[in-house]
């Protein structure tokens, strides 16, 4: 799992990337509400919002951390945006991304050095 | 002695039951009322007007009429006002006490000034009658828009928007407008698309830059709570179109610099509009004109004790430089021999305004009780205004800052006075919690984290229109408080509020699953849709 | 001053535990260049006895559309306000009251936003309404920026039959954003036009209904076009009162519906304040804009309410947020929902039929005069007539007879050719003595 200063993570499996928001964006965020997640079918650049996550306190949009075609948006987090809290780095992630260029997951942190990033903020 | 009637009422309190705590059984409690939604009464056949029987059944617009119920209930005339007598009672009012509320601005609210906007000369004219008959309104619109600027020093005033942040968009469009015109439109080659707002800013600002397409820049904030002039200097350039700076800023402090600002702001070619909601702080002493300003709009509402209604409505007239002037939105009153009259489009004298923002001639009803304000203060009281509401707040903040901690300790504030939550560190009580004991002791709380910049901030606005009683009043009660807080009475915190009419309310809940209407229980045969 | 509460020694024991030496020690952080001595070039605190001279003797250079026979509407109408709707809304706890942020001491202003919302989502046929918006005009300029929000894309076709002011006022605020409008030319009774302008890019279709000519449309047939192309349907009305006798935007298709409130509850004022209703279909809720009330539960289980959805409003998303707006129109909206309380179904229903009745009794009235003719089909309250003469001047020769005889077409839109053309509206005020006063005086100046 690689991790963004944005705090988004994402996990390659072969060609597609399931992306979500960090534990600790999840935390910072408080009790989600709501979330947006991209319909299939939608091309991505890294760095574009693409989906967005509110809570009662903040509202925010969330980065393609890697470019490609949207695969599936989870729609399960539209009824239940809980699981966001409940499970960030698992059940609520926010979509799966069929990647166009693989190298791009280099330039993101590890699990380390985003703990390292983390102790700095 | 004669015998004496021993059957009668108790006159003084029993001595048993004294700290029997239970809800009661009805859900009413003492004068609190608990009072059901109108759609939940039994009026759904009832009317509290009467009308005279129609002659008319609409036949004569066969499929356009309305067959399906509607889903109105109606209440007879008792039921409605206590309907809303008993609602009324779960609100706090500055009526009721003070309501310090920073960057509100809840001021007592004159009742000459309702009794004048309800004159029928005023209240009772339509926005289109021949304006031959409204000549007195014009001249009252006339007659606002010259205290206005003579107030700030400025030229012009477009007086149509309806709203602070709808005058934050007046603004800024004759600012686009200006830009335009000299060939630096978003679209040009030579753009000025970027706004700078300084991140103590309220949320409107940059919403309002963004919303007419303006590229957002942040300028940081000093130590001492101002705009960083360095900043500000590297960030200018010939992409700029406008500062946004409030001043007094949202810390509450005077901003030092702020002729150095429009200084370096016009010499960029930048346009200065002025956030005016703090106006209420210099009103009378300093003139907005005098210090650069380009644009600036002023909340009736806060200045000019216009009530706040509970969210609305408000009015937000902008006040404009002789460079802006000319971009100003219809209407304009226009004053010549025969009279005032509107221009209404942009042609003649408003050639260049930059459009209409909204129907009609904008907030008659808020003008006519600013005016009624302006005129009772005179320029005298109005400066007595400013230096009061100065007073009162440097008095809280002077009373507070042994037990809590100044997030600018250095220095006078202006209007409000700002804490950040250091002082609460270690006690386990946050603002929030602390805001919701304040409920509890019958004050309502200052405003919580706003500005951003200051951590878990506190920000207290007495205004002028308190007393040292009433200060002094909830002076002790946020010492007892904070005391409190750091004897470790966390209990007290942390449930409250416990005496308002509701305890704290799950917003997380309201956000996940919106219940935004009322709709019929499941099984009922109410007729609504 | 009778405002400030401060005396003299209170101020001098304030500034000896501040520490400061006089009130000039308080302002120090404004530059010298700045300060102003003495006061600015004004008049002095007055009584109330002077300020009210002063202000009646403006109010009384007016003439108030209560004291004439009155036909003007256009926007903004007459209608009889209960006193009780006056009553209320100058309450301390609700004239006095800030926006409902501490709700465990606001629930009187939130439950009264709850039961309006529900009001007006009833009223107007839609699943959901907000908690009010400035007026009629930025409802609906708010309405285009919605439809362009949820649709991705961004052109709105606009009817000829919407209100002028309306029209300019979105304009002036979508076209600052970039979207593109087509308005189509000013018609009486042409609200389907829209129809063949609508294509792959078409974000919305406003139309109007009544329209400004008092045309009342089944825009059913707009709707199932709209929603072909993939596009919203929205429907302005100026006139609240209208859907107590005719279809609603709802039953017709519409998306969003963006409307007036005047009407109930509110008086002319002017023009101002006003009540802006807006009402949309449930999917579209996270893109509607505006505050709105939701209900849940405190922390002992009792129902309340609260603003909600918050995440969208400016202070909170910054420049993010769905519009820029931070107001609703509070009081506005506790006068619409006493008087609609009182009103309820039935009242509604009867007011709405005597408004038709008043106006169709005026419209007989006028097509008997010579050289005046009725241009609008079918209508509500307000209908346009075609006169021999340009329609201003007309109107200024009755007010010279103390007869407020309606709005000229051409005062909303002088470019539109349509200078001889009057608009004309009767309510429940109107009476049989109102309408023949103004049946001779019109026969005589023309």
């Amino acid at each position: 799992m690689r991790f963004t200063k944005d705090h988004e993570w994402v996990r390659l499996e072969g060609d597609v990337a399931t992306v979500g928001i960090s534990k600790h964006a999840a935390e910072a965020l408080g009790d989600v509400v709501f979330v947006e997640t991209p319909e299939a079918g939608r091309s991505v650049s890294k760095g574009d919002s693409f989906a967005v996550v509110e809570s009662v306190k903040a509202a925010s949009d969330v980065y393609a951390p890697v470019a490609g075609e949207v695969v599936e948006g989870n729609a399960a987090l539209a009824n239940a945006p809980e699981t966001v809290n409940a499970d960030p780095e698992g059940e609520g992630w926010f979509a799966k991304i069929k990647v166009s260029d693989a190298s791009q997951l280099d330039e993101l942190m590890d699990r380390a050095a985003y703990d390292q990033y983390l102790a700095t903020l | 002695m004669s015998t004496m009637n021993t059957v009668g009422r108790p006159t003084t309190p029993n001595a048993v039951g004294h700290d029997y705590k239970h809800p009661t059984l009805t859900g009413g409690r003492g004068l609190l009322q608990d009072e059901h939604l109108i759609f939940e009464s039994d009026g759904w056949g009832k009317t509290g007007v009467d009308l005279p029987e129609p002659k008319a059944d609409g036949s004569d617009l066969g499929d356009l009429v309305r067959r399906d119920p509607i889903g109105l209930p109606g209440l007879s005339e008792p039921e409605a006002m206590r309907h809303y007598v008993r609602l009324s009672q779960k609100n706090h009012a500055i009526d009721l006490a003070i309501y310090p509320l920073g960057s509100c601005t809840m001021k007592h609210n004159p009742r000459l000034n309702e009794k004048m906007a309800r004159l029928p000369g005023f209240s009772d004219i339509h926005p289109l009658q021949p304006q031959s008959t409204v000549q007195g309104a014009l001249e009252l619109m006339d007659q606002l828009a010259h205290w206005l600027k003579t107030l700030t020093g400025m030229p012009a005033v477009a007086l149509s928007p309806k709203a602070g942040a709808h005058g934050e968009l007046c603004g800024l469009m004759a600012i686009r407008a200006a830009h335009r015109a000299a060939g630096h439109g978003l679209r040009s080659d030579k753009p000025r698309n970027k706004v700078l707002v300084p991140t103590s800013a309220h949320g409107t600002n940059p919403a309002t830059a963004a919303f007419v397409g303006y590229q957002v820049v942040e300028i940081a904030q000093t130590e001492d709570g101002r705009v960083d002039i360095k900043d500000l200097e590297a960030k200018l350039g010939d992409d700029v179109a406008a500062i946004m700076v409030t001043n007094p800023n949202t810390c509450g402090l005077f901003e030092r610099d702020i002729l150095e600002i429009s200084r370096l702001t016009h010499e960029a070619g930048a346009y200065f509009y002025c956030d005016g909601a703090n106006f209420n702080a210099i009103v009378g002493r300093v003139r907005p004109g005098d210090l650069g300003v380009d644009a600036m709009h002023i909340n009736l509402h806060k200045t000019f004790s216009t009530p706040h209604g509970g969210g609305g409505p408000g009015a937000g007239p902008v006040v404009l430089s002789e460079a802006l002037a000319p971009f100003a939105p219809a209407p304009w009153v226009v004053s010549g021999e025969d009279g005032f009259r509107l221009e209404e489009f942009a042609e003649g004298e408003a050639a260049q305004a930059f459009g209409r923002l909204c129907a009609f001639h904008g907030q008659m009803g808020m003008y006519v009780r600013a005016l009624s304000y302006m005129m009772s203060h005179g320029s005298d009281g109005l400066r007595q205004v400013a230096e009061d509401a100065v007073l009162n707040a440097n008095y809280i903040k002077a009373r507070l800052s042994d037990l809590m901690s100044a997030a600018f300790p250095e220095g006078p504030c202006m209007h409000e006075a700002l804490f950040d939550d250091e002082w609460l560190k270690g006690t386990d009580v946050t603002t929030l919690d602390f805001a919701k004991a304040m409920i509890d002791e019958g004050f309502h709380p200052m405003t919580m984290y706003f500005p951003l910049v200051v951590h878990g901030a506190m920000l207290i606005e007495p205004t002028e229109t308190e007393s040292k009683q009433e200060l002094d009043r909830f002076i002790e009660a946020m010492r007892a408080l904070a005391q409190a807080a750091k004897a470790g009475d966390v209990e007290r915190f942390k449930g409250a509020p416990f005496h308002a009419p509701l305890r704290r309310l799950d917003e997380t809940r309201a956000a996940r699953q919106p219940v935004l209407r009322w709709t019929a229980p499941e099984g009922s045969n109410i007729a609504a849709e | 001053m009778r405002y400030l509460p401060l005396t003299p020694d209170d101020r001098s024991a304030m500034l000896a535990a501040i520490g400061a030496k006089s009130i000039d020690d308080l302002f120090v952080d404004v530059p010298e260049a700045a300060r102003r001595e003495g006061f600015v070039d004004l008049p002095r605190v007055a009584g109330e006895l002077q300020v009210e001279r002063a202000l009646g003797a403006m109010a009384g250079r007016n003439v108030a559309a209560g004291s004439v026979p009155f036909f003007c509407g256009a926007g903004a109408y007459k209608h009889h306000v209960p006193a009780t709707v006056d009553h209320v809304i100058q309450r301390s706890e609700f004239l006095t009251s800030y926006t409902p942020y501490q709700p465990e001491i606001a629930q009187g202003t939130l439950q009264y936003l709850y039961e309006f919302q529900t009001q007006v989502a009833n009223l107007t046929g839609m699943p959901v309404a907000n908690a009010s918006l400035y007026d009629g005009s930025t409802a609906m300029a708010e309405g285009v920026l919605m439809a362009t929000r949820v649709t991705r894309r961004n052109k709105a076709v606009i009817s000829g039959g919407v209100h002028p002011h309306y029209v300019a006022a979105t304009e002036t605020v979508v076209h600052a954003v970039g979207v593109e409008t087509q308005v189509l030319p000013a018609a009486v009774d042409a609200e389907a036009d829209v129809i063949a302008q609508i294509g792959p890019d078409t974000a919305c279709v406003v139309v109007q209904t009544p329209n400004v000519f008092g045309t009342a449309t089944d825009v059913t047939k707009i709707a199932e076009a709209a929603h072909a192309a993939g596009a919203l349907l929205i429907v302005v009305v100026t006139e609240a009162v209208s859907m107590g006798l005719l279809k609603s935007p709802g039953e017709m298709g519409a998306d969003i519906v963006a409307a007036e409130g005047q009407s109930i509850g509110n008086a002319l004022n002017f023009g101002g304040p006003y009540v802006g209703l807006f009402a949309c279909r449930e999917k579209l809720i996270r893109q509607m804009p505006g505050r709105l009330t939701g209900e849940t539960v405190d922390a002992d289980g009792e129902r309340g309410f609260v603003l909600t959805l918050s995440t969208r409003e400016q202070h909170i998303r910054r420049d993010k947020a769905t519009s820029n707006i931070c107001t609703n129109s509070g009081l506005c909206t506790l006068a619409f929902t006493i008087h609609m309380s009182l009103l309820g179904e039935t009242g509604l229903r009867r007011l709405a039929l005597l408004n038709h009745e008043a106006a169709v009794k005026t419209r007989d009235a006028l097509a008997a005069i010579p050289g005046v003719e009725v241009l609008t089909p079918r209508f509500f309250n307000e209908f346009a007539v075609r006169l021999p003469k340009p329609a201003s001047e007309v109107v200024e020769r009755l007010a010279e007879k103390r007869i407020l005889a309606g709005v000229p077409y051409g005062r909303l839109a002088p470019a539109a050719g349509m200078d001889d053309v009057l608009l004309v509206a009767a309510t429940e005020i109107t009476t049989d003595a109102d309408i023949a006063t103004l049946k001779s005086a019109l026969a005589e100046v023309l």
